[in-house]
């Protein structure tokens, strides 16, 4: 209901202004993604995005063309954007607008001077529409440079239907719930331990909930040590749950080879092998991709399970920040910070937003309005994933660091010491440079 | 500085040639132009990039600061970065000189075999895939599941050829303190028992239909003369410890009575798991529930582990070049004079000896070309253990080249990844100029 309104009122903003003002002004702040005053002016926006995304992407842009006049070029730089961002920003040749999902590249950018903070009106768009925490994930050194436009909720726990009768509400009930299958000869956990960051996001989901938010920060920054007591103690619940080699086919070995689509296959191929298994919400892409379940009824989902009696939600994604801040990029950041922006692509499928204004009935299905909803009810307790707010030598790199000290701690779940030892270690290394 | 002469060496060459050779006449104006797009590719593509890697290599991470020779330092004393250059070495040592002989080999036999060039152009073909898809064919290969693994396929049915598997695989104690595994893997009670004690024994971890056909409902024995017990499964039922309704027994438990750790009797678990040692001298027993009952099945050899992993890739990288090898020394073979191996035959010669003494010292050229061609693709290996070695063990498996990208991109650090850029180039650089100066013998 909110959203005809908004448009039609768009709709009038811009007809007046284009009778009033001509497209005159190029210099002036735009008053509201509604003026088309833009009329001519070309920006470039850059993301990953391809295919399905693309298209669903192009029809927010397009969106955003039809309210100010603005003509805006996609580019789809695919997995090696923040290589190719970097390369043309050393170049000159940024573009306006880019969606980058690496915290510590925007950090980088920001601090440079590369990036333009956030207008005052699109600030206070953020600000209204979105939690303090949601809000902090586009700011850097306090001020704010980005809006987290495309969400993932990464605290879901996938299973098959026929499997799990009751879904555990909390830790204790989970681990029983595995228990109990595995007495039964079954295996039922399926973790990808390949991929070092799927197991990161085990730790930081049950971080997240016992330390608390604040604390996360901290451990995001490295103003506390890997080897702090909080630490110590979401690895041992953890280990809870990694020290039960019968819980996982082919033991912990056989989870420490388990790449992530394998891990998804393991409960939702043709041949299930385990009844549960942890990611984020993209865990639903690789069911209907593997194509023996059907995502919502008989593959479901339950959020992670609660540690300290309250939900907390790690998310990640796509921050859009601006290069530039002419007018016409103001008004396109405006627009993607807005509900509008975020519901033309949700209504689509496959963009989970943190907007608190984008009305849960236009997701497509009930496991994606579920999904959201958990995103936003979250509030100031989600936090953007921990492994990418910290340098990528230490939280984004195959075989080393964060990840890799994950893998040693699955293979070996008792050495709890010596792990956090080694990520002290190599953090230490990688935060000083 | 060798890297002009590296360079250099190569453009020249025809240039020397006309020199010293036959002038066609044209004039050197003309050479310069026709030179003139090589050399520009050359300068933009090669020289440049090389000084700049260099120039880059004495700054910082973030390129503002100038750190001297710092990154060659940490280069040298950063572990993983010594690790890498450990497997590098390994790979020079071992991969060029497993290929030139397999390259050998492959060569001199198919030269007396019928359908030789059919049998070349199969061993030649890996070539023309590229590595990073070889690489995932032998990730396959090598995957630690029997059903997908061809290795672990022959592996699993090898072993299970020589001993039989277990009846119930995985099964476990449901208390592990009342049941502990001894050094065997054997389960052995915590606590013991009298001569005419009951002692019943839950177990679990087992799907309730993998028993067998004949097990039933599980009983408690009746105390009576004897040890007696029972062994159960004790899953599906409503209460743990507890032998609920539909639990069975597990028939053909191999089980033996312990005094001071000997045993006194064997026996095995009827249909409804139960069991009785008669006459026993009165005194403190235990059970023990023998290890092959229970052993889990064999899954093959975890192949990607860190010893393991870089001959695994290794072995990967022989499949694909052992083509590349035998082609090349095939073509000297042809080359090389019949009437000297024939010469050495008729004086009397074994087959070994002409191989020995007349093939291999003729085609030793050629040999030391493939060889050395080969240890320069080897120093730049990458995508083959980008894509073979999975995330835990890359560590131990990291090349040099792989090294320098991960610091470069991945960890964000130029300066060091321009520093191990020259460290590798002046690794090939020996075998370059080697291999140049073979050339240009050769003309």
């Amino acid at each position: 209901m909110r959203l005809p309104k908004m448009v039609t009122a768009a709709a009038v903003a811009a007809l007046a202004l284009s009778s009033a003002a001509c497209s005159s002004s190029s210099n002036e702040p735009a008053k509201a993604p509604g003026s088309a005053a833009l009329q001519g002016q070309t920006l470039t926006v850059a993301a990953v995005w391809s295919k399905t995304e693309q298209q669903n992407f192009e029809a927010v842009l397009t969106e955003f063309e039809k309210r100010t006049g603005a003509t805006v070029q996609y580019e789809s730089l695919g997995d090696e954007l923040p290589t190719v961002i970097k390369t043309r920003v050393a170049g000159g040749q940024a573009p306006n607008v880019a969606m980058i999902a690496q915290p510590g590249l925007i950090a980088e950018f920001a601090r440079a001077g590369n990036l333009k903070p956030l207008a005052a009106n699109v600030e206070s768009i953020i600000t209204d529409q979105f939690s303090a925490g949601a809000k902090s994930i586009g700011q850097v050194d306090g001020k704010t440079y980005g809006v987290l436009f495309k969400a993932a909720n990464k605290s879901s726990v996938w299973y098959n239907a026929a499997d799990v009768a009751t879904t555990p509400k909390s830790w204790d009930e989970f681990i029983s719930e595995l228990k109990k299958q595995s007495d039964s000869g079954k295996t039922p956990l399926s973790v990808a331990g390949e991929p070092g960051w799927a197991l990161t996001d085990w730790f930081e989901n049950i971080y997240l909930q016992t330390a608390g938010p604040e604390m996360y920060d901290k451990l995001a920054k490295h103003e506390i040590p890997w080897t702090d007591p909080s630490v110590t103690k979401a690895f041992e619940e953890l280990a809870k749950v990694f020290g039960q080699s019968s819980f996982f086919p082919g033991g912990n070995a056989g989870a420490v080879a388990t790449d992530f689509p394998t891990s998804v296959t393991n409960v939702f191929g043709t041949n299930p092998k385990a009844s549960l298994t942890f990611e984020g919400d993209f865990v639903s892409a690789e069911i209907t991709k593997a194509g023996a379940f059907t995502v919502g009824d008989t593959a479901r989902y339950f959020a992670f399970p609660q540690l300290a009696g309250k939900s907390a939600v790690v998310t990640g994604g796509d921050i859009a920040v601006a290069f530039k801040d002419d007018a016409a990029t103001t008004a396109l950041m405006e627009f993607l910070a807005s509900s509008d922006a975020a519901s033309v692509w949700a209504k689509a499928g496959g963009l989970l937003s943190l907007n608190k204004k984008v009305a849960n009935d236009v997701y497509p299905d009930a496991t994606t309005r579920q999904l959201a909803k958990e995103l936003v009810d979250a509030g100031d307790n989600v936090r953007y994933d921990l492994s990418d707010l910290t340098p990528s030598a230490f939280g984004g790199t195959k075989g080393a660091g964060f990840w890799k000290a994950m893998q040693d701690f699955l293979a070996n779940p008792a050495n709890v010491a010596a792990v956090q030892q080694s990520l002290e270690t190599s953090a230490a290394a990688a935060y000083k440079k | 500085m060798g890297v002009p002469r590296g360079a250099d060496a190569g453009s020249p060459t025809p240039d020397e040639g006309r020199r010293t050779g036959v002038l066609s006449g044209g004039s050197p104006r003309l050479a310069l132009v026709f030179l003139l797009p090589a050399l520009a590719l050359l300068l933009l593509f090669l020289i440049y990039p090389i000084f700049s890697s260099a120039i880059r290599s004495t700054y910082d991470a973030a390129g503002d600061r100038f750190v001297g020779l710092d990154n060659y330092v940490q280069a040298f004393t950063d572990p993983q970065t010594l690790l890498s250059l450990r497997n590098t070495a390994i790979w020079v040592i071992v991969a060029p000189a497993v290929v030139t002989t397999v390259g050998l080999l492959f060569a001199v036999l198919t030269e007396r075999i019928r359908w030789a060039t059919a049998f070349r152009l199969v061993v030649f073909m890996p070539i023309a895939i590229s590595l990073f898809a070889s690489g995932i064919i032998f990730r396959l290969v090598y995957d630690q599941e029997p059903e997908r693994g061809l290795a672990n396929a022959i592996t699993v049915s090898v072993h299970d050829a020589f001993s039989s598997p277990s009846l119930y695989p995985g099964a476990r104690p449901r208390d592990p303190a009342t049941l502990t595994p001894d050094p065997s893997g054997a389960l052995v009670t915590g606590r013991t028992f009298g001569a005419n004690d009951v002692a019943p024994l839950a177990i679990t971890g087992l799907a309730p239909d993998k028993l067998p056909e004949g097990a039933v409902q599980a009983v408690q024995p009746e105390p009576g003369p004897g040890l007696r017990g029972l062994v159960w499964l004790d899953v599906g039922g409503g209460t743990e410890r507890v032998i609920d309704p539909g639990e069975r027994g597990m028939p053909g438990v191999v089980l033996q009575v312990l005094r001071d750790n000997a045993t006194v009797a064997t026996m095995t678990t009827g249909n409804d798991g139960r069991y009785v040692v008669p006459d026993l001298p009165p005194g403190d027993y235990k059970i023990r529930l023998a290890e092959n009952n229970f052993t889990a099945p064999f899954r093959g050899i975890n192949w990607f582990t860190g010893t393991l992993v870089t001959p695994v890739i290794i072995s990967a990288w022989i499949w694909i070049m052992a083509g590349f090898a035998m082609t090349f020394i095939a073509a000297g073979l042809a080359a090389i004079p019949r009437d000297a191996l024939e010469a050495a035959r008729v004086d009397g010669a074994t087959e070994w000896q002409v191989f020995r003494r007349v093939t291999v010292p003729l085609l030793s050229p050629v040999l030391l070309v493939v060889f050395v061609t080969l240890v320069i693709t080897v120093l730049k290996i990458f995508d083959l253990v980008l894509v073979m070695a999975p995330g835990s063990v890359l560590p131990e498996a990291n090349v040099l080249a792989l090294q320098m990208w991960q610091v470069s991109f991945g960890g964000n650090d130029p300066g060091l990844g321009s520093a191990l850029g020259i460290l590798l180039f002046l690794l090939v650089l020996p075998a370059m100029i080697f291999n140049i100066r073979r050339f240009r013998g050769d003309q």
